[in-house]
């Protein structure tokens, strides 16, 4: 029993609560609930009304009954009913009923809506509290139609009280962020933006979480918060530490406050006018300073709140990515943390390493602490800090560093805790194939990966060691010989007894001149594995038996005699049955040619990109480890070297012609045909600048990824919070085809989900697109496709539009990217000697085929980077042709329907200096 | 943006004391998410960060006394601050009941809530200033009535 009754207490909940807590028992509690439950019902239909205080009191009983977890379904009108007393602590009890218990399809808004309205014109500034309270706790629909428009006068008004004012910041931002179409912006939104300057911290401590929200939807209308928060951040930073009184908490000056006003600047690129700057520049410096001064108190409440703002200073150095000088003091300052006594300071280091390690200006300084980030992951106790040890190794690893962080990582891997397995394994495997200048190393790697952990590599880790290995000769001799001697060991993992029988399978050959591998050893090998595993290997193994067949016709009787055993032919499952008649039957009736014809070594696989990012994205969600990751990290490791300005001399030559054949016969250009130089030449530049200033930026991000597809087929297209668009094309002469994949990254349905690819009129009539519709429900965590035809039926310059809207948790959103369909996709590699080249370049001397441009290249230049990025703009790499071994040249056809253009393309790098040719 | 997802207080034996949502869930979602919540919590050790990883979201929490307090925050929101949001809370209610322990909050639940719903409006911080929160709640508990006045009051 409390000592004390303040104020207006409850005797008979206190002694409902006291009987409840003596419950020997789960069913006495029970038995006691449904007893008071009864009571109070008839309490409420009884004939005598009652009084407030009565009322308040079985109220508040109900929800005591609500809280220990028991449904609750009635007693709503009479919450409704307190809400017009009043009695302070009467109409308080019904306000939180309502937000506790009602959900916004009640019947009962209409009738709490009017009673709310009541309290908002009361001008009792407690009773406009209470009202602005249950209005941000509920937060329906229903809600904000009927109050949407009334707050933002409240919030301006001049004689509001700040408390009411404060309220009502709030309460709008809640409304806002469930139903931001019925929050109309008007005059009051400058005004708002002048709460900057209240004189209350209270007042500008609210409306600058207000101000954030509007100004992240909104950039332009809220642009003038910035200088005003800068200053008073400022403000706040330099003063003592008493000040700001009552805001002072544990010495810091107003935390809250401060941290807010850093949020606020994240949703904006560093202030153009050089005075504020300058002046938010000093604040940053002066929060870093700060840290480095002895605490001003032992309480960890001081320190957490002084490193609170200290890290999101650190966000918006990191954001603004600009001050080399800020992001590398940010860094040292993380790295002191990363040996602090502090589990709690260790941790957020790590993490905020994690993004600091993307920045091009402070990467190499965060591979300066890597000893002691591999140190924590050996030694940390909390799984949640290793976890983000594993996180900054994988973000911070490069070319230079990747066989160390692989090897720590498979070390850990071996004691790691269960949770996190597969995403580490994941990682390894991608950062392995990223960072594989010798692949022996990626197949040991990845054997490893399977001998360690083998229930946690997935089929795409196994499914992408096959592809790689088939795909490089150089490799698959080791790989044969790798696997045999991992098959040795007496327990070997099934997802090994995969890889080495699929690899067995079509390289066995390679190492069957040893003795010790013999054709008849390489078989019993695999078969002594056979009866441990599940079908799907064992319906693989038998596919590796036939391939020996071919490979090594010495054992063919061997193998025949096992296929014709009852356990295979007369095998329960059927895709086995299956497998063993028809590869015994073809064994026995093909003559050698067919069946080296028919078990002929696999293709090559075409080139994609790692299913196995996919997953790991997959798996972590939103935030994590996302693209913007990976693309600054290549850029990053282009940056190693020196930052000397470059530049690169491109002309490209185009050749408009009407048959197949133009290249070969060197027929006569077609000027009308011929795709306008301009594009070319500007779609060159965006190739080797990564400049997203050719193309018109639509969603925040999506020109910079839409370069990036001008060279790929597949990849993300468009991450945010919300969703993720990945692409998967394929393009054959003037055909193409696109899967778009919209992953929803939330917990919640999209609703109305309707994506519309756009094209302008001129571009309708060159570039003919299909497209179906898709589900217009999209579950949270699932992922839709959309197939889109292609047919280039003359050469274009746009790019057609994805606009997609849906309705997410009762918000409309609406978005639109540029979809990379380019005219290079189109093009198709041809292949000349160097005599016909130039012969062919030299015929081309009409203006109109010819278009130069000379640029700055944004890195220093890579040969193989350069080289990749023209096989991948889609033209043919022809070496040895151009007499200086330094420029690169292509080639290539751009196909369309109407015609074929031919089209030869040289790059003059120049490494010195500007010099143009 | 900053914003604190739900608030949930339990004890150590996993009792639930409060419960504030700033998010728009099914009830059996929450009661779902309660019960997993509590489980990860209690069964991490005393040394460890008071950072977790849950789903989407990340989990500040810390124990006072017999009671556990944690909030879900965004994954890119301020940690320590959300620790230091929680301490201020616990201060709130400590200048409220005086020495506030896990009884104050079982007998007088309603008025846990009150003094959040002062301090926290839908997930964002509205008043930090100790003296500000406070004030609104002891202005309505002004009539502070005698022993007897509230043992005169009928027990059921």
């Amino acid at each position: 029993m409390p000592a004390v009754s303040k104020g207006d207490g409850m005797r008979g909940l206190a002694v409902f609560i006291s009987d409840i807590r003596n419950c020997k028992s789960k069913e006495a509690e029970i038995k006691r609930i449904n007893k008071e439950l009864a009571n109070i019902r008839s309490k409420f239909k009884g004939d005598k009304a009652l009084d407030g205080y009565s009322k308040k009191k079985y109220v508040c009983k109900l929800l005591f009954i609500f809280l220990l977890g028991h449904d609750i379904d009635f007693g709503h009108m009479e919450a409704v009913n307190l809400l017009s007393s009043n009695r302070y602590t009467e109409k308080q009890i019904g306000y939180l009923f309502i937000s506790v218990l009602v959900n916004s399809n009640s019947e009962l808004i209409r009738l709490i809506n009017n009673a709310i309205k009541n309290d908002l014109a009361s001008r009792n500034p407690t009773f406009m509290g209470l009202a602005l309270h249950c209005i941000a706790n509920v937060g329906s629909r229903e809600m904000a139609e009927a109050f949407a428009g009334e707050i933002p006068k409240i919030l301006v008004a001049g004689d509001t009280m700040d408390s009411v004012k404060q309220s009502a910041a709030l309460c709008l931002l809640r409304l806002y962020r469930t139903s931001p179409d019925l929050v109309p912006m008007g005059d009051w939104t400058s005004r708002v933006v002048h709460l900057l300057n209240d004189q209350h911290l209270g007042v500008v401590t609210a409306a600058t979480s207000l101000i954030t929200t509007l100004a992240q939807k909104n950039p332009e209308e809220f642009k003038t918060s910035v200088s005003l928060a800068v200053s008073r951040l400022s403000r706040i930073v330099t003063s003592a530490s008493t000040d700001l009184q009552d805001y002072t908490y544990y010495f810091v000056p107003a935390p809250w406050l401060s941290v807010k006003l850093l949020r606020l600047l994240q949703c904006y690129p560093p202030p153009e006018d050089p005075a504020v700057r300058g002046r938010l520049t000093e604040c940053l410096e002066t929060i870093l300073n700060k840290a480095q001064e002895p605490p001003k108190s032992k309480k960890v409440q001081h320190s957490n709140a002084k490193n609170a703002v200290l890290f999101e200073a650190i966000s918006l150095i990191i954001h603004h990515d600009s001050e080399p000088n800020l992001l590398v003091r940010a860094c040292n300052q993380l790295g002191q943390f990363l040996q602090h006594r502090e589990t709690n300071l260790r941790y957020l280091a790590l993490e905020s390493m994690c993004t600091l390690a993307s920045s091009e200006f402070s990467h190499e300084a965060v591979k300066t602490h890597i000893e002691t980030v591999i140190n924590a992951l050996k030694t940390e106790r909390d799984v949640s800090v290793r976890q983000r040890a594993v996180d900054l190794l994988y973000a911070m690893c490069d070319r230079s560093n990747a066989q160390q962080i692989v090897a720590e990582m498979l070390n850990y891997l071996e004691t790691a805790d269960y949770s996190i397995r597969e995403e580490i394994v994941l990682k390894v495997a991608i950062l392995a194939e990223k960072y594989a200048v010798d692949y022996t190393w990626y197949v040991d790697t990845i054997l490893n990966l399977i001998r360690i952990a083998g229930d946690y590599v997935s089929e795409e880790v196994w499914y992408r060691v096959i592809q790689i290995v088939i795909n490089r000769d150089d490799v698959q001799g080791y790989a044969a010989k790798t696997v045999f001697e991992a098959l040795q060991a007496p327990a070997c993992h099934e997802n090994l007894v995969k890889v080495g029988g699929y690899i067995l399978g079509e390289f066995g050959n390679l190492i069957a001149g040893d003795p010790r591998s013999s054709p008849l050893i390489q078989f019993n090998l695999l078969h002594s594995k056979f009866h441990l595993c599940s079908v799907p290997t064992r319906a693989l193994l038998l596919s590796t038996y036939i391939k020996f067949v071919n490979l090594f016709p010495e054992i063919k009787t061997t193998i025949q005699d096992v296929l014709r055993s009852d356990s295979q032919l007369k095998n329960a499952d059927v895709e086995l049955q299956q497998r063993a008649v028809e590869y015994l039957r073809l064994s026995t009736i093909a003559s050698t040619d067919i069946l080296a014809t028919v078990l002929e070594e696999m293709p090559p696989f075409p080139e994609r990109e790692s299913s196995i990012l996919a997953k790991l994205k997959k798996k972590k969600g939103p935030g994590t480890v996302t693209d913007l990751e990976e693309i600054k990290k290549e850029r990053s490791s282009d940056m190693n070297g020196s930052a000397e300005p470059a530049s690169v001399n491109a002309s490209a030559v185009s050749t408009p012609s009407p048959s197949a054949d133009l290249l070969g016969l060197g027929a006569a250009p077609l000027a009308n045909s011929a795709p306008p130089p301009s594009s070319s030449g500007s779609l060159l530049v965006d190739v080797f600048s990564d400049s997203p200033s050719a193309v018109a930026p639509l969603a925040p991000g999506s020109d910079d990824n839409f370069a990036r597809f001008v060279c790929k087929n597949n990849g993300v297209l468009f991450e945010n919070q919300l969703l993720q668009i990945g692409l998967k094309s394929e393009f054959r002469q003037n055909l193409g085809r696109m899967f778009i994949f919209y992953g929803n990254k939330t917990s919640t349905q999209f609703l109305n989900f309707t994506p519309t690819v756009i094209c302008s009129d001129d571009l309708q009539s060159s570039l003919n697109l299909q497209t179906k519709p898709v589900d217009p429900t999209v579950d949270g965590g699932a992922q839709v496709q959309q197939v889109v035809n292609i047919e280039c039926v003359s050469d274009f310059m746009e790019a057609p539009i994805l606009n997609i809207q849906f309705r997410y948790g009762g918000t409309f959103q609406n978005l639109s990217v540029k979809l990379p369909i380019t005219l290079n996709k189109f093009f198709q590699p041809t292949e000349m000697s160097s005599q016909d080249f130039f012969q062919r370049w030299k015929q081309l001397s009409n203006p109109k085929q010819e278009v130069q441009n000379i640029f700055k290249a944004k890195h220093p230049m890579d040969a193989e980077i350069t080289k990749a990025k023209i096989i991948g703009f889609g033209s043919a790499l022809l070496e040895e042709v151009d007499p200086n071994p330094a420029n690169f040249v292509g080639a290539g056809i751009i196909h369309t329907k109407t015609t074929q253009i031919g089209c030869l393309l040289r790059l003059e790098p120049n490494l010195q200096a500007q010099v143009s040719v | 943006m900053w914003k604190i997802h739900f608030i949930l207080l339990f004890s150590r034996q996993g009792k639930l004391r409060l419960q504030k949502w700033y998010t728009t869930l099914p009830d059996k979602e929450k009661k779902k998410i309660i019960r997993e919540i509590v489980q990860i919590i209690l069964s991490r050790n005393q040394k460890t960060s008071s950072f977790v990883d849950w789903k989407d979201l990340k989990l500040v929490y810390k124990r006072y006394a017999s009671l556990y307090f944690c909030c879900a925050i965004e994954d890119q929101d301020n940690e320590l601050l959300t620790l230091e949001v929680v301490h201020r809370y616990v201060e709130l209610l400590d200048r409220y009941f005086g020495n506030v322990c896990e009884l104050d909050i079982i007998f007088n639940f309603e008025k846990a809530y009150f003094i959040l719903d002062e301090f926290i409006i839908g997930g964002e911080v509205q008043e930090t200033s100790k003296r500000s929160a406070v004030k609104a709640i002891e202005d309505s508990d002004m009539l502070q009535e005698t022993v007897e006045e509230y043992m005169n009051k009928p027990a059921f």
